[in-house]
Order: C-alpha cells, then sequence, then structure tokens
C-alpha cells in the first residue's frame, strides 16, 4: 500500500525524459515570469510624476522611440525564439520516448474495466499465457510493451514513476512502452474519469530483478493446488457452490468466467478490490460481505454468507498464492 | 393567454419531477443469502405422495405461479434496467437467447410468452428454470440482479415505460435500441 506514485523521481527512462522535459519548460517559465515582473516593477518605480493639471504627454505621436521600439522587437523575438525552443524539445521528447530500443522485451495486455485492471502477459507459446488483475509485475532493465484495451469506458494507464500516460479507449487498441531500471513497488492510477469509483481504480507495478520475476511468472502459470486444509477445502465447494462462480476465474477449477478479476493467486497480491484495501482476512472478508460500503456502484453485490462459511472462504481465497 | 401559459410551464415542471427517479441509483441492495441451498422445481410433478402435503417454496412457486402483474421498482428505473442488460450479457443469456432474438432458446422480445410475462414470473424462470433447457439461477445470480435482468427482459419487448428503456448500445453492431422497438402485447401460448 505505500507504493510511491510521484511524476518527480523517476526510475525508468520514459519518465525520465518527461521530467526533463518538464524541467526545461518550469526553467524558461519561471525566467520569463520573473523578467516580465521585473519589468513591470521597474515600470512602476520609474513612472512620471504628474499631477491633476499636467497636460497629457502626447510626444509619441510626434516623434518616434527607438530605442523603446527595438525593446519590444527584441522582446518579441526572444519569447517566440523561446517558444520554438519549447516546440522543439517537447518533439524531440516524443522521438525519443518513441525510440526506446524494444530489444526482448515483455509484452502484456492490459484491459481497463470499471473500476480495476485485467494484466495478461503473452507468450509466443498459448500454454504460457496467464492472467492476473491490479498489479503488474515487470522484470528490471527489460522493455515491457503494454497494449491497452478497455471494456467499457474510456480510462487512463498511468505509473508516474515509470513513464506517462495513455488512455484506453473502447474499441480501439493503444500501446505504449516502458522500462523500470529500479527495483521497487510504483503506484499507477486510473487518470481519466471513469464513473463512481474512478478514485479507486489503483493498481501496482512491481518491478523485481529478472531472476525473482521469473519466479513469480512460473508460480502464475500453475495452477493453484487443490486445499489440502478441510476448511480451505469447504471454502473452495462454498466458492464453486455460490454466485461467485458467475464472475471469477480460478486456474484448475470449474470456476472459469471473465468478468471479475482471476482470482487464481490472490494470496499473493498486496491489495484488494483495485488498491482500496490491504490484502488480509479481514479486509477480504468485510469486501464480500460488504463490498458497496467500501466502494459504493462496483459491479460486486454483496453477500450474507454465515459467518464460519465466510470464514472458510477467506482461508480458501488467501490461500490461492 | 399568459395566465394559461403560465399554468402549463408549472404543470410541465411538475410532470418532470416525476422523472426524477428514473436514474435514482440505489448500490445497496438486501444481501445474497449465498449459504441457502435452493430447492429446483421445472415441473409440478415431484416425488412423494400426491397431493404433496406441505410443497416447497420453490415448486409452490413453479406450479402456481402468480398470475398478476407485479409492478416492480427497478421497471421505473433506468439505472436498474441498463444493469440488467449488462448482466444479461455478463451471464451469457445470448448463448441461447440469442440477444433476445431466440436459437436454441427462444425469442424474448417477440409476443409469445410460454411461461408468463409478468416480472414475477420471469423472475421465477430465471431463478428455478423451465422444462427443455433453461436452467435454474438460484443461488448463482442475486436475487436483486434476477430482477434487474426480468426488467431487462421485458424492455426487449416494449413492456416497459419508453424513458426507461436501453437506448442505443455501446456494441458494433446494436442493432435497434430497445427503446426504439414498438411495444408487443404479450399472449400466453400453450407449451410445446
Amino acid at each position: 500500500m505505500s507504493a510511491l506514485q510521484d511524476s518527480l523521481h523517476t526510475f525508468g527512462p520514459q519518465a525520465g525524459h518527461i521530467l526533463d522535459l518538464w524541467r526545461l519548460t518550469l526553467l524558461i517559465c519561471t525566467a520569463v515570469f520573473t523578467l516580465v515582473l521585473l519589468g513591470f516593477l521597474y515600470a512602476i518605480w520609474r513612472a512620471p510624476k504628474a499631477g491633476p493639471h499636467t497636460p497629457p504627454d502626447l510626444g509619441a505621436f510626434e516623434h518616434s522611440e527607438p530605442t523603446l521600439q527595438r525593446n519590444v522587437i527584441a522582446a518579441v523575438i526572444v519569447s517566440a525564439a523561446l517558444l520554438l525552443v519549447l516546440v522543439g524539445a517537447s518533439v524531440w521528447t516524443d522521438r525519443v520516448l518513441a525510440q526506446m530500443s524494444l530489444r526482448d522485451a515483455l509484452h502484456v495486455q492490459v484491459t481497463a474495466h470499471q473500476w480495476w485492471w485485467e494484466i495478461q502477459y503473452d507468450d509466443a507459446q498459448p500454454a504460457r499465457v496467464f492472467t492476473t488483475a491490479n498489479e503488474l509485475h515487470v522484470p528490471v532493465g527489460r522493455p515491457v510493451v503494454l497494449t491497452l484495451k478497455s471494456d467499457d469506458v474510456i480510462h487512463s494507464f498511468w505509473v508516474p514513476n515509470l513513464a506517462g500516460k495513455k488512455d484506453l479507449i473502447p474499441g480501439r487498441t493503444a500501446q505504449m512502452q516502458f522500462r523500470a531500471d529500479k527495483a521497487g513497488v510504483y503506484r499507477g492510477q486510473c487518470a481519466e474519469f471513469c464513473g463512481y469509483q474512478h478514485a479507486w481504480m489503483a493498481f501496482l507495478v512491481v518491478a523485481d530483478e529478472p531472476s525473482r520475476y521469473e519466479a513469480w511468472a512460473a508460480g502464475q502459470r500453475q495452477a493453484p493446488p487443490p486445499p489440502a486444509d478441510p476448511v480451505a477445502a469447504r471454502g473452495m465447494r462454498i466458492f464453486l457452490g455460490s454466485t461467485c462462480v458467475m464472475c471469477h476465474n480460478i486456474a484448475g477449477t470449474d470456476a472459469s468466467a471473465r468478468k471479475a478479476p482471476d482470482l487464481s493467486h490472490l494470496g499473493s497480491r498486496q491489495t484488494l478490490a483495485a488498491g482500496a484495501l490491504p490484502n488480509n482476512a479481514e479486509k477480504l472478508a468485510a469486501w464480500i460481505a460488504e463490498p458497496q460500503k467500501i466502494k459504493p456502484g462496483v459491479n460486486m453485490p454483496a453477500h450474507a454468507f454465515a459467518p464460519d462459511d465466510l470464514h472458510a472462504l477467506v482461508v480458501y481465497l488467501e490461500s490461492l498464492k | 393567454m399568459k395566465r394559461l401559459r403560465l399554468i402549463g410551464v408549472l404543470a410541465w415542471l411538475l410532470g418532470s419531477l416525476a422523472g426524477c427517479d428514473r436514474e435514482t441509483r440505489q448500490f445497496e441492495t438486501p444481501p445474497h443469502d449465498a449459504s441457502a441451498a435452493h430447492a429446483t422445481a421445472t415441473s409440478v410433478l415431484a416425488p412423494g405422495p400426491y397431493p404433496p402435503a406441505a410443497s416447497t417454496p420453490a415448486s409452490a412457486a413453479s406450479a402456481a405461479p402468480p398470475q398478476q402483474r407485479v409492478d416492480h421498482p427497478y421497471e421505473d428505473n433506468a439505472y436498474a434496467v441498463s444493469q440488467g442488460k449488462r448482466l444479461f450479457r455478463w451471464y451469457n443469456c445470448s448463448g441461447c437467447h440469442g440477444n433476445g432474438g431466440g436459437n436454441m432458446g427462444p425469442p424474448l422480445m417477440d409476443d409469445k410468452w410460454i411461461y408468463g410475462s409478468a416480472p414475477q414470473q420471469i423472475v421465477d424462470t430465471i431463478l428455478h428454470g423451465r422444462p427443455n433447457g433453461m436452467p435454474a439461477f438460484a443461488g448463482r445470480i442475486p436475487e436483486d440482479q434476477v430482477w434487474q435482468i426480468a426488467a431487462y427482459v421485458r424492455s426487449m419487448s416494449g413492456q416497459l415505460r419508453f424513458d426507461v428503456e436501453p437506448s442505443r448500445s455501446d456494441s458494433l453492431s446494436p442493432g435497434e435500441p430497445e427503446q426504439r422497438r414498438s411495444p408487443e402485447h404479450p399472449k400466453a401460448v400453450a407449451e410445446h
């Protein structure tokens, strides 16, 4: 939950280039603003001290003021040149962003839903494709190509520490690429208003050393083992016999719906409900029983399980590592 | 003349107040009792002595479906009907009912209703299933969602108010919106 979300501390080349452009723009704008203010103060200070009976100064109509004219022309030329510098820097930044090397890139499809993120790791071998939700794991130093789609309305994918924003538009496919150069957990957020729970449509990007990433991905590709613990086994029967199976998927079981987050490895995630809650048994039970209290308007219905049934269900779901 | 116009405007404003409920969004619905075991009856025929001494609620609902039309609050609420439309897609009702046009299952947008067109009858059909293929969804779909789906099913043949029925769909080939269809007049047909 205590993940970094800050566009002024960058941990990848894409966000770094954007930060450089931001700094240049800030520098130029601050300098121009300061100069304009100084000129303004000087004009006030040297204002002619006129009284109520002083005749109006019409000198400018009778003879030209070459010094003032020169100053105005110079200021216009400098302003135009500075604006051109900013345009040039923008175009250059855009080119650099698009030219990041994509050799040996990791390809991931991100589909936005109201209000969560579906994350599918592509692979040339179909059996190695796997799906997770609200947590994007990437290896450090390896470029990542995201294919962005939306299931319902327009959303926007934004991890300030790693890259800029990109909209996910229904019926269209967008692409973006980034690289994380330092291991860490970075918070991402939907950046386009998408309905009631737009603010709670967050996700985490977990950047790991390549070996740790590979170990994690290998674990995600495996279906979770059938529960050995009798309470968890009971929880699994409750899951498969109730409304949960209508929307959720758990690999290796009969639950194979794809309308809600994939729960195959729910226990290994850090948050619940797209960053709204830390992932622990107590919060999970509260979420299952009264999701509308936590995220009003969310598509998950409330469930009145008997307390021991709810406990078994939570034990089962948290055991899915 | 001026006064008449003023009264007209006032009446129009008052009338538009009635439309306020159309978009009310009620998020906290009664929680679905997921633990209860649901008996599924698709027929009046049941094992045991005849006549059954005390019928279970499920078989009673199936044996004597309420004939009177039950007005449900969801039928005046455009948000609930659009939720019903989303759930119709989510739960793959179109797999058999083909967007209401029918395929393996009967069409839902015409005027023929084998098991009745009242909201309660549609809810019973979804919850307890019907012979020849309609599965029972009791215990799988929360009951308030079933009511939303039933409201949407009725909107397919224009049984709801015009301003409550869903308008244009989001899909690429949406067909004629529910709102624009001319209302059908339901008639019961003999079971085949």
